[in-house]
C-alpha cells in the first residue's frame, strides 16, 4: 500500500506568477529528410517570435535560461544534441539543460521552464522540444522505443513497446470496457475524431477523413488495438517562451497565466502496489467504494487500469489553479491520446469523468468541438489539433506542441494560425475544401496533459487566460 | 561482412576483463533523392554492451535452474513489512533496507493467475519471440506486484490459472529464460530447452 505524507500532498506554492508569451511549431511528419533538427527546431521558433511580432534577436535578448526535451538520443544519434540545438538558435552562453521523461518529455519541458520563471532565476525562459524519429526504420524505431520499458525484465520479450501497453489496454477492455461492441465503437470514435481534426490542421502528419468501421477494420496491433487506434511516429518541433509578469507584458499584451505540475508512477506496470485512490476536488470520498462491485476487477487502484501518475499531476495543477471541477473550470484539452483506450483512461484520471466512466465524455458528443447529438459546442474539446493520433508524436515536441494549441483558442487566433494558406503551402500540404475553423469561442481556460511510457511521468500545465483568474482554494 | 571473435567478458580482481571484438566497421552508403541530390549518409554500426545484474544476479542464475526468486521486505519498522516483491527488488521501495531474497517456485507452481494479458503480431527489431506474442502478467497469492512474463502454450484468459516453465537447457541467462504455461500443460509439450 502506498502513503502520502502531507508535505508530499502540499499543493505547490511559487514565488511569483508565470506567463506564456508565445509559441510556435514546425511541420510535423514522419520523415523530413530535406531538414536537419536544428531546422525544424528555428522554424518553430520564427514562428513564436512572428506570432508576437518579434524579431529573433530580439525575443533571444530576453531569454535567460533554456530548457532542451528531447527524449530519445539514440533517435537522434547524437549525445548532447542540446548543445547542438542551443548553438545553433544563437543563445549561447546562457544556461541551458535537457529534460528527458520519455512521452511527457514536452510537458516536463514546460515543466522545468515554468520553475526557473516562478523561482525568480530567470525573467525568461525557453521551452524548446523536438524528435527525429525518421532516421531508423520501424522495427529498429521499436527497438529503441521499448529500450525505455526496463531493459532486463521487460525489453528482451519483443522489444514493442505497444505490448507493454496493451495488457493495460485489455484489462480496461474487460473490467471497465466488458468487452461491449458499443466500448470498441467509442474507442473508435476517438480515432475518428482525432483523424478528423487532423485535417484542419496544417501541420499535422495524418489527417483522415475515415468512419469508425475503418478504425474497426484497420490491421489488429494488439487486440483491442487497431492501427488505427494507435498514436503517430514523428519528427518535428515546438517551443513555448515563458516569463514573469513583468517581462510578459513587455513582450506582449496579451500573454496567459501558467500552471505546471508533474506526477510519477513505476517504469514497470508489475512494480504497481495497491493502494486508496487520492481523490480530486469533484470527487467524494464515498464515492468509488462500490466500483469493484459496478465493474468485477476494477477494485485494484490503480492496478492496470489507470494512471496514479496523470492523477497527481492533474491533483497538484488543479490545486494550483484553482480548478475544481474541469467539466466547468475549464474550456478545452488537449491529452495524450497515445491509444484510444489510454485516452479514456485519462479522462478519468484527471477528473473529466469519474473512474469506470470514461467512455461517458465521447458518447455524450461533449469531448468534440460541435457536439454531434445537439449540434451546440462541445462542453470541453478534447484534442482539436488531432492529438498524437491524427497530428503527431515527435516525442520531446509532443506536451509542447499541447500547450501552443491550447494557447491559441484563449488567444482566439487558432483560425488565423490554422487556416492561413501560405502555411499549407509552405508545409507542401492541400488545405482541404471543407476546412473548418476550430476555434473554441470564448475559451479562457485550457489544460494539456503530456504523459510517458505506462505513466511513468505524467505533466498537467493548465494555461489561464488573467482576466478569467480562478482563485486558489487553499 | 562476418561477424567473427565476437567480444567476450569475465570480471577478474573487480575489472572487466574483455576479450574479442566488440565492434564491427561497415562502409557507409550516400542517400540521395530522386534527382541524384546528396540528402545525407547511413551510419551502420555493430557494438556489443558489457551489462551488469548486480544485485539482481541471482534472479537470472537461479531462472537457469529452474527456481524462481522474490524478495522480501523483513525490516518490522516499515510499512512494507513483510511484503514481497517480483519483480525482484534489491532494496525495499519504502525504507530502502536491502530485501531478503525468498524462493517462490513452489507458490508459483501452486498455481499463479492472469491479471491480464495482450496477443500482437508486431515485434521491434532484436525480437527472438515467436509471433504472435503472448503476454501473460501473473499474479501471486501473497505477492504485492504483478509479474510480466511470456506465456509459450495455449491462449491466455484473465483469470487462468498458469505456471511458470524455465529454461534450464542452453539458457540466456536473461528473463527469456522465464515463460509460463497454463496449469496441467504436459512437459511433452513445453518448448525445446523448458522444463517445469
Amino acid at each position: 500500500m502506498i502513503k502520502f505524507s502531507k508535505q508530499q500532498l502540499k499543493i505547490p506554492q511559487m514565488s511569483k506568477p508565470v506567463y506564456l508569451v508565445t509559441g510556435g511549431m514546425s511541420k510535423f511528419d514522419r520523415a523530413i529528410p530535406e531538414k536537419r533538427t536544428e531546422e525544424l527546431v528555428i522554424d518553430a521558433f520564427l514562428e513564436a517570435a512572428e506570432f508576437i511580432k518579434k524579431s529573433p534577436e530580439e525575443l533571444k535578448s530576453y531569454i535567460h535560461s533554456c530548457y532542451y526535451g528531447h527524449f530519445a538520443d539514440h533517435f537522434g544519434d547524437q549525445l548532447l544534441g542540446e548543445a547542438v540545438i542551443h548553438d545553433r538558435l544563437g543563445l549561447d552562453p546562457l544556461g541551458n539543460v535537457g529534460v528527458k521523461t520519455g512521452g511527457a518529455t514536452g510537458g516536463s519541458t514546460i515543466w522545468e521552464a515554468y520553475k526557473a520563471v516562478a523561482s525568480g532565476y530567470s525573467d525568461a525562459a525557453l521551452a524548446m522540444g523536438w524528435e527525429r524519429m525518421d532516421e531508423v526504420p520501424t522495427d529498429e524505431g521499436n527497438h529503441y522505443i521499448a529500450s525505455a520499458a526496463d531493459k532486463d525484465w521487460e525489453t528482451p520479450m519483443g522489444h514493442i513497446y505497444t505490448g507493454y501497453y496493451a495488457v493495460m489496454a485489455q484489462k480496461y477492455w474487460q473490467v471497465f470496457g466488458k468487452e461491449e461492441d458499443s466500448f470498441r465503437r467509442t474507442l473508435a470514435e476517438i480515432a475518428v475524431k482525432n483523424k478528423g481534426y487532423a485535417r484542419m490542421n496544417p501541420h499535422a502528419q495524418s489527417p483522415m477523413k475515415i468512419t469508425v468501421e475503418d478504425v474497426l477494420n484497420s490491421p489488429v496491433v494488439a487486440h483491442p488495438l487497431r492501427a488505427l487506434d494507435c498514436c503517430l511516429m514523428s519528427v518535428g518541433a515546438s517551443c513555448v517562451i515563458l516569463a514573469d509578469e513583468e517581462t510578459a507584458y513587455k513582450l506582449t499584451d496579451n500573454p496567459l497565466l501558467i500552471y505546471s505540475a508533474a506526477g510519477s508512477h513505476t517504469l514497470r506496470v508489475a512494480d504497481r502496489r495497491n493502494m486508496d485512490i487520492p481523490l480530486l476536488p469533484n470527487e467524494t470520498p464515498d464515492q468509488y467504494k462500490d466500483l469493484g462491485k459496478r465493474f468485477p476487477g476494477g477494485d485494484r487502484y490503480p492496478g492496470f487500469t489507470g494512471f496514479l501518475a496523470a492523477r497527481m499531476a492533474a491533483y497538484y495543477a488543479y490545486g494550483m489553479a484553482g480548478i475544481v471541477d474541469p467539466n466547468e473550470d475549464l474550456d478545452l484539452v488537449e491529452l495524450h491520446d497515445a491509444f484510444t483506450i489510454s485516452d479514456i483512461q485519462t479522462y478519468e484520471d484527471i477528473g473529466i469523468r469519474p473512474y469506470g466512466e470514461g467512455r461517458t465524455y465521447v458518447e455524450s458528443g461533449e469531448c468534440y468541438h460541435t457536439n454531434p447529438l445537439t449540434g451546440k459546442p462541445g462542453k470541453l474539446p478534447a484534442n482539436l489539433s488531432g492529438g498524437l493520433i491524427g497530428n503527431m508524436h515527435a516525442v520531446g515536441a509532443t506536451g509542447i506542441m499541447q500547450v501552443v494549441e491550447v494557447a491559441q483558442h484563449i488567444w482566439g487566433r487558432w483560425g488565423e494560425m490554422h487556416g492561413d494558406e501560405a502555411k499549407w503551402k509552405l508545409f507542401n500540404r492541400t488545405k482541404p475544401d471543407d476546412w473548418t475553423n476550430l476555434q473554441v469561442k470564448g475559451a479562457k481556460r485550457g489544460l494539456a496533459i503530456s504523459h510517458a511510457g505506462v505513466g511513468s511521468h505524467v505533466t498537467a500545465t493548465i494555461l489561464m487566460h488573467p482576466d478569467h483568474k480562478l482563485e486558489r482554494k487553499a | 561482412m562476418s561477424i567473427e571473435n565476437r567480444g567476450t567478458v569475465k570480471v577478474e580482481n573487480g575489472r572487466y576483463r574483455v576479450k574479442g571484438n566488440f565492434h564491427y566497421i561497415y562502409p557507409n552508403d550516400p542517400i540521395r533523392n530522386s534527382k541524384g541530390e546528396l540528402l545525407g549518409v547511413t551510419n551502420p554500426r555493430d557494438v556489443t554492451h558489457i551489462h551488469t545484474y548486480g544485485g539482481e544476479a541471482p534472479f537470472f542464475e537461479n531462472l537457469s535452474k529452474g527456481k524462481l526468486l522474490a524478495t522480501k521486505c523483513t525490516n518490522s519498522k516499515c510499512d512494507a513489512h513483510n511484503s514481497i516483491f517480483i519483480p525482484y527488488r534489491i532494496h525495499c521501495p519504502d525504507c530502502l533496507q536491502r530485501c531478503k531474497q525468498v524462493d517462490i517456485t513452489a507458490l508459483a507452481q501452486r498455481g499463479a493467475s492472469v491479471h491480464t494479458f495482450m496477443i500482437t503480431e508486431r515485434t521491434g527489431a532484436f525480437n527472438t519471440l515467436e509471433t504472435p506474442i503472448r503476454f501473460v502478467n501473473v499474479e501471486f497469492e501473497g505477492i504485492a506486484t504483478i509479474l510480466m512474463g511470456y506465456l509459450s502454450v495455449g491462449e491466455p484468459k484473465i483469470g487462468m490459472k498458469v505456471v511458470p516453465i524455465f529454461q534450464t537447457k542452453n539458457p540466456t541467462f536473461t528473463i527469456m529464460d522465464l515463460s509460463w504455461v497454463p496449469k496441467g500443460t504436459s512437459e511433452s509439450d513445453l518448448p525445446e530447452g523448458f522444463s517445469f
